[in-house]
């Protein structure tokens, strides 16, 4: 069975003009599938649909075959910014998640430090986000994430203000950590290469309203190597992204 | 703590050498005699008069101080629960925020005498000002600290499940301090004054009462022994604040670095 269904999912904010329509979308087990598409596009809507922020005009969330539509809680979510409270440390962020469902701050506290080495977070727990540079501000967003504990993490274009010498390295980072906690995870970007290097699948979103053009999967075994992006076979999948894009 | 140092020094000394140059002009005019020395004690005779009635200075200002000290706890928290009202509720914030606004352009000088004769010559109407002059920045910074929070992080805490009061404890409270601490700063130096200004009125002890009998007396040196003496308690009171906003608020530490 797959961990989360999206079945016919239209979502307009007025009631009258839709921003994505008749959207369809399944994640198996631990999948890593992308949402393709350009800015504007309905991306991020469609993630505040699916984590339950906002309710859809028509269609339906399953998780694990159960609605959740317009329930929140039942899904993590990490937007584009890393979003970390600025006034609590690394450790209290991660643990964030936990605290909000009633657990003690100093178990929940507890709970995220086992985690901090796979994460590559070492060193970090007693520091403020000031104190981070923006490629560990990102990690310690997706531990907070992982430890929302839910069965599936929607990660808003989670790389998108990191530099480019910084992405390629937190690229190898997340294929890495992924691996490990096997996470089944929809991620939006729209950066081709980012989709092809990190995807299983890959759902395009386009039109307005948007709605999903095309899904191609990535039929290439993990993790992949760091110079993947150079191969015949990434410029393939990249030339059939671009032709299907146009 | 060799880079300190410089930054230290710019950072004191021109205050430092202004308040010194100013201090030197004063003193110089009062020693030409361009002044009468009535009408404008030198700087000198101020210290002289300020350290000869230490200890009943000492104890007017004990006064003074115990109400600044009530009537900013009891405005905080009128200023912290009108705030977190106007935030829950949008009707209340339409329907009470011009009158808070209102409430501020009435000036303390014209109502302190309405309270004297309401509430009599004790505590009460000294208090009931300060509270009344404390809660408005309070309030506003408090308000305007809620209002602008990212509404981004508001949507991540919902969508771990949090509620209004999680969203508030987690997000709002905290993101509001620095406002609240701004507002605070302000509110602490008008509470002083405003005690004073109530005193002036009416009552039997506090600075403000003390500065009403020298002035009769026509004892300027004591006169403005007794402003030297408002202006650091005022000083005094902002720094104590900024240093619980710095206890409060490590993290802010971190982007001054």
């Amino acid at each position: 069975m797959d961990k989360l269904n999206v079945n016919n999912v239209t979502f307009s904010y007025d009631g009258k003009v839709n921003v994505i329509e008749n959207i369809n979308i399944r994640l198996g087990e631990g999948e890593l599938v992308c949402l393709l598409g350009v800015s504007g596009g309905g991306k991020t809507t469609l993630f505040n649909v699916i984590s339950g922020l906002n309710r859809p005009q028509t269609g339906e969330v399953l998780l694990d075959g159960k609605d959740i539509t317009g329930v929140p809680g039942k899904i993590s979510y990490m937007l584009q910014k890393d979003l970390l409270l600025p006034y609590r440390t690394i450790e209290e962020n991660a643990a964030l998640p936990l605290i909000i469902r009633g657990m003690k701050k100093k178990e929940a506290v507890a709970k995220v430090q086992p985690h901090f080495a796979a994460f590559g977070l070492q060193g970090t727990e007693k520091k403020y986000p000031a104190e981070l540079s923006g490629g560990m501000r990102q990690r310690a967003a997706l531990l907070r994430t992982y430890m929302t504990e839910a069965p599936v993490a929607l990660l808003d274009e989670p790389f998108s203000a990191l530099d480019t010498l910084t992405k390629s390295e937190i690229h190898r980072w997340f294929l890495g950590v992924m691996e490990k906690i096997k996470l089944s995870t929809v991620f939006i970007t729209h950066d081709i290469d980012e989709a092809i290097l990190l995807s299983d699948r890959i759902y395009l979103l386009g039109g307005k309203p948007g709605a999903i053009t095309d899904e191609i999967t990535i039929d290439e075994p993990k993790p992949r190597s760091a110079d993947f992006n150079l191969t015949d076979r990434f410029l393939a999948y990249k030339r059939l992204i671009i032709s299907k894009l146009k | 703590m060799k880079r300190k140092l410089p930054s230290t020094i710019s950072k004191f000394l021109p205050p430092v050498i202004a308040i010194v140059i100013f201090l030197a002009v004063w003193q110089g005019v009062c020693m030409a005699g361009w002044v009468p020395s009535f009408m404008l004690p030198s700087p000198v005779q101020v210290v002289q008069a300020l350290i000869n009635d230490f200890p009943l200075l000492a104890s007017h200002a004990g006064v003074t101080l115990l109400e600044t000290f009530i009537g900013m706890t009891i405005g905080i928290i009128v200023g912290f629960v009108l705030a977190l009202v106007m935030d829950r509720y949008e009707l209340l914030r339409k329907a009470l925020y011009p009158l808070v606004v209102i409430s501020q352009t009435i000036p303390t000088i014209a109502i302190a005498p309405l309270l004297v004769l309401w509430f009599g010559y004790e505590m009460l109407p000294k208090i009931i000002l300060i509270v009344l002059v404390v809660f408005f920045p309070v309030a506003v910074s408090l308000l305007d600290g809620y209002q602008s929070v990212d509404k981004d992080t508001v949507n991540l805490l919902r969508s771990m499940g949090a509620d209004d009061r999680q969203i508030f404890r987690y997000v709002k409270f905290p993101a509001a301090l620095g406002q609240f601490f701004a507002g605070l700063k302000i509110a602490v130096s008008y509470a002083v004054v405003s005690a004073v200004i109530a005193e002036w009125l009416g009552g039997f002890n506090g600075l403000g009462v003390y500065m009403t009998r020298v002035k009769k007396a026509y004892s300027f040196d004591k006169m403005f022994a007794v402003i030297f003496l408002i202006s650091a308690l005022s000083l005094i009171l902002m720094w104590i604040v900024k240093i619980l906003q710095k206890k409060f608020m490590p993290w802010e530490n971190l982007k001054n670095k």
